[in-house]
């Protein structure tokens, strides 16, 4: 299913292209005249050292920032202002660095919530509820479960997400998101504070959802073991700038990736 | 070992997402309504009903209306008071203009008006939040207040600014007025209650629960995954407006059977938002539980300084009442914030594993 | 078209007809302005070093005033009321830190607001209880406080200034230039800013969090008292009081709440144009606009400028 707006993109065609974005937040530059576009099918990683605009970038391309110059073209139509609701209704969805789950909900309501966009039955089917609005719910129920058995998060539906441990929350997360059946699906940074085993396990369903379901992933990631492996090209960006775009053997060649980095890698 | 899941299987989405999945809550929620519809009004004094039962419900519906826009969609809101006003001036107005259209539609009807105020004051949350937000809805508290009062037109230009029910029938047995009875009013506005509370938990239980919910948890979050947030929130105030403006009418028209100015004034507002904050945010149930205490509260202040023989001035219990109403806020909100309705679900949790202690 | 000149026009021909009633209300709003401020600023400080918006603040110049009186009509010499009421309120903040601060230390803000509804409550039950629900007369000439006015011819007519008003005045604008110095100069203010900029920060260079708000809440409470000797030597001491305090609410939309000088500007805005609108506008509308009229003045600033006049823009970061 493919949400709508824009034109239909080929699979290896540009999905999304970032042309001389920069945005500044008072006197601090975040992003600095940036290009770079994203191919449908793919896995993007975005990387650089702490503070070079990564999470910023993630936030234009979603609507959040808005950036004071340049322009983003997503699946062939251009513009330069875009509010987040109007990117999840166009199929862009993104997780958080910090968790942004619905704490007073549960898992389940948590990736329900997900659906909201697709969920049409109006006020009056909501006040009866049995009916056609029960039969919508149980239709997006059908869905979600499908997400819940991919996560494998079964056992933890229905308990309040506030209590869950981080990595299960970060899963949750990344449940609801798929439950909007995004074409792109942005990831900022997925795996940070987990372990080598929960570690894997991202990878694998980041990996699954870019293979099974198509989507295009771009992610944030610091754990260069991660980025090489999953990502088929990556961008570099330093200071808001960028400083590298194309492979990961490329990129992991390049002196001045080195050099911002001073050679560490996870 | 009676109240407990084993065995009770779901074989569908559908059975799954029921409100009460528990067999043994069924059962209790259908006892509960038996008895209300025809316990009460065969076996309960005309004392009970009129002083106890009646303001309960009452009370328990305004909770129910605050609750949709502060407890689901954390909307702080003083303005309660003032949009209970509206519904019930608006009833007045309707019945006294239209005399022969049954009152029980008037009452429903009436709700809307406070609605389309509730969507007016509500317009500003598109551009303020929090704090902000509390103190344009105390804004409108004050203003409409002062319209209740000013606006001679709304109590038919009667000198003293008050109101006086006149009487309506329903089948020809009068339900308003003074010649209603209270097994008559209690059973009218049972049904509305029962009614709308059904409406209540339909909502909250489906998508536009969730929309509201995503909105006080996160609402930059509920953005993104696409939720519109200025039509959820003015979604919450027209609802949540509605169930205060019926209360609102029904309380002038089948409790105190008229108003006085003032009635509908800032305390008005403070008590039911202490019934929703001690019966617990984001909980119907909690709505009923909280009225219940708050509303009891004086009454069971009186009979216990009555049963220790102490003669005690009602102004003092009043005084008393609001100490212990303050302490309780601040009690609940340092042990429970979740307030009654958390510590009832505690109590269901520990009588499933009963008579065992884990 | 007749409503629209009695609106747009009619008001201003009547200042301008009569320069000294003009004057007058101008003078009045000022006075309220004053007293406004006085209660924002006993906001602002809470705020400012606890995040905490202090619905109670209303209440507690009442409680404050009450006490003062109360101890006086027990034969107490006014000084020594003086005194003990200000211990009286180092008791209450201590006891409100203690008691309602730290076990919800965590909290988010929202609660500690309701919380701070519970404690308004609590202190009308407990005022009524203690002191009887009836006005009371402050003590002002005990306390030496000016009474009657200066007449002055103006313009044709003549302006009356309360002297007490006067006093009102100078002692607002030194309670500002103490706190001022307070917060600038001495060690405990220094606290409190750091305590106000990151409670975390804060803790980690030893700042004890619990002196703070014990401080802070006393030096409120301070504020609180002198508001309700001002206030209560103008009209009288009650617990309407607590009501009309609420309008410190619109003063902190247009100030700010972390502005002191945001308070005594937001305050004389919300004062002078609350006296202008009853007295110039109120006619047409019909008497007592102004328990509104603050509030949808804050609200019409609040539509174009939602951080208020002084208050700091708010990026949110995810």
């Amino acid at each position: 299913m493919k949400a709508p707006g824009g034109a239909d993109i080929a699979v290896g065609g540009v999905l999304l292209a970032v042309e001389n974005v920069s945005l500044a937040f008072g006197g601090v530059k975040a992003v600095s005249d940036v290009s770079f576009d994203i191919r449908k099918g793919e896995i993007r990683a975005i990387i650089g050292p702490n503070g070079a605009g990564k999470t910023s970038m993630l936030n234009i391309i979603n609507g959040f920032y808005q950036p004071q110059h340049g322009r983003i073209t997503f699946k062939g139509e251009t513009r330069s202002k875009m509010r987040p609701h109007d990117a999840a209704k166009r199929g862009i969805a993104r997780t958080f660095q910090n968790v942004a789950l619905f704490r007073g909900m549960t898992s389940l309501d948590n990736i329900m919530a997900g659906r909201t966009l697709r969920m049409t039955k109006n006020l009056f089917w909501q006040l009866l509820r049995f009916g056609p609005a029960m039969a919508e719910e149980v239709e997006h129920r059908h869905r979600v479960e499908e997400i819940i058995d991919f996560l494998k998060i079964q056992e933890i539906r229905r308990t309040p997400v506030g209590r869950l441990p981080y990595g299960l929350q970060k899963r949750v997360e990344l449940g609801r998101a798929l439950a909007m059946e995004p074409e792109l699906l942005l990831l900022d940074e997925p795996m940070a504070g987990m372990n080598l085993e929960e570690k894997e396990d991202m990878s694998r369903f980041i990996l699954d959802v870019n293979d099974h379901f198509g989507t295009t992933v771009v992610l944030i990631e610091h754990d260069m073991g991660v980025v090489m492996d999953l990502s088929d090209r990556v961008v570099v960006l330093d200071h808001g700038v960028k400083i590298a775009d194309g492979t990961p053997d490329e990129v992991k060649g390049n002196q001045a990736v080195i050099d911002a980095y001073l050679g560490v890698a996870h | 070992m009676f109240y407990r899941e084993a065995g009770q299987f779901k074989t569908t989405y559908q059975a799954d997402q029921a409100v009460f999945p528990i067999l043994q809550d069924r059962i209790g929620l259908a006892l509960i309504l038996i008895a209300a519809f025809v316990g009460m009004p065969l076996l309960a004094s005309d004392f009970f009903l009129s002083v106890v039962m009646i303001p309960l419900l009452i009370l328990a519906l305004a909770s129910i209306g605050l609750n949709i826009l502060t407890g689901y969609t954390g909307l702080l809101s003083l303005g309660t008071g003032g949009f209970m006003g509206v519904g019930a001036f608006a009833c007045y107005k309707l019945t006294t203009i239209f005399p022969g259209v049954n009152i029980i539609v008037w009452v429903l009807a009436s709700g809307f008006f406070s609605t389309a105020l509730g969507i007016l004051f509500g317009l500003p949350s598109l551009r303020i939040k929090g704090f902000y937000l509390t103190v344009a809805t105390l804004a409108a508290q004050f203003f409409l207040d002062w319209s209740f009062i000013r606006v001679q037109w709304l109590t038919n230009y009667n000198t003293s600014g008050a109101i006086e029910v006149p009487t309506r029938t329903l089948f020809s047995f009068p339900i308003t007025g003074p010649n209603a009875s209270p097994q008559v009013r209690y059973l009218v506005i049972l049904a509305v209650v029962t009614l709308l509370t059904w409406f209540a938990s339909n909502l909250v239980h489906g998508r536009i629960g969730r929309m509201w919910m995503a909105v006080r948890d996160m609402d930059l979050a509920a953005e993104l995954i696409g939720i519109p947030l200025y039509r959820t929130k003015l979604l919450a105030f027209a609802i949540s407006s509605y169930y205060c403006g019926v209360a609102g009418a029904l309380l002038v028209f089948f409790w105190y059977g008229g108003a006085e100015p003032g009635v509908f004034n800032i305390d008005q507002s403070f008590t039911i938002l202490f019934m929703v904050i001690i019966g617990g945010l984001g909980s119907l149930t909690g709505s009923f539980f909280g009225a219940a205490l708050i509303y009891g509260l004086p009454i069971m202040l009186k009979g216990a300084f009555h049963a220790l023989g102490w003669n005690i001035l009602p102004s003092t219990v009043e005084h008393i009442t609001f100490m212990t109403v303050g302490a309780l806020i601040i009690i609940v909100l340092i042990v429970e914030p979740l307030g009654l309705a958390r510590l009832w679900q505690i109590i269901k949790q520990k009588l499933r594993v009963w008579p065992f202690p884990y | 078209m007749d409503l629209a000149y009695k609106i747009l026009i009619d008001p201003f021909i009547q200042m301008g007809s009569a320069p000294d009633l003009l004057v007058q209300t101008l003078w009045e709003g000022l006075v309220a302005g004053v007293l406004y401020s006085l209660i924002a600023l006993g906001f602002v400080l809470i705020f400012k070093a606890s995040g905490v918006f202090n619905f109670a603040q209303g209440i507690m110049v009442v409680f404050a005033g009450l006490t003062l009186v109360g101890l006086h009509e027990l034969g107490v010499p006014a000084f020594v009321a003086l005194g003990l009421t200000i211990v009286v309120m180092f008791g209450l903040a201590f006891l409100v830190e203690r008691l309602m601060l730290r076990p919800l230390v965590n909290q988010p803000d929202i609660i500690l607001f309701m919380a701070t509804f519970g404690l308004t409550y609590f202190l009308i039950g407990f005022g009524e209880l203690v002191f009887g629900g009836n006005p009371k007369k402050m003590i002002a000439s005990e306390l030496y406080l000016p009474s009657g006015a200066y007449d002055i011819n103006f313009a044709g007519g003549f302006v009356s200034l309360q002297k007490i008003d006067i006093a009102a005045a100078v002692i607002v604008s030194l309670m500002v230039i103490a706190l001022a110095f307070f917060f600038q100069k001495t060690r405990i203010g220094r606290a409190l800013r750091a305590v106000a900029d990151s409670h975390k920060a804060a803790l980690s260079v030893g700042i004890s969090l619990e002196q703070i708000w014990v401080v802070v809440w006393f030096a409120a409470g301070i504020v609180a008292l002198v508001t309700g000797i001002m206030w209560g030597a103008r009209s009288e001491v009650s617990f309407s009081l607590q009501i009309i305090a609420l309008k410190a609410l619109p003063v902190l939309i247009l100030g700010g709440f972390t502005s002191i000088p945001g308070a005594i500007v937001g305050g004389l805005i919300i004062g002078i144009g609350e006296k202008l609108g009853e007295f110039y506008w109120g006619p047409l509308l019909g008497s007592g606009i102004e328990s509104w009229l603050a509030y949808v003045i804050a609200l019409i600033f609040l539509l174009f400028r939602p951080q208020g006049l002084f208050g700091e823009k708010i990026i949110e970061r995810i």
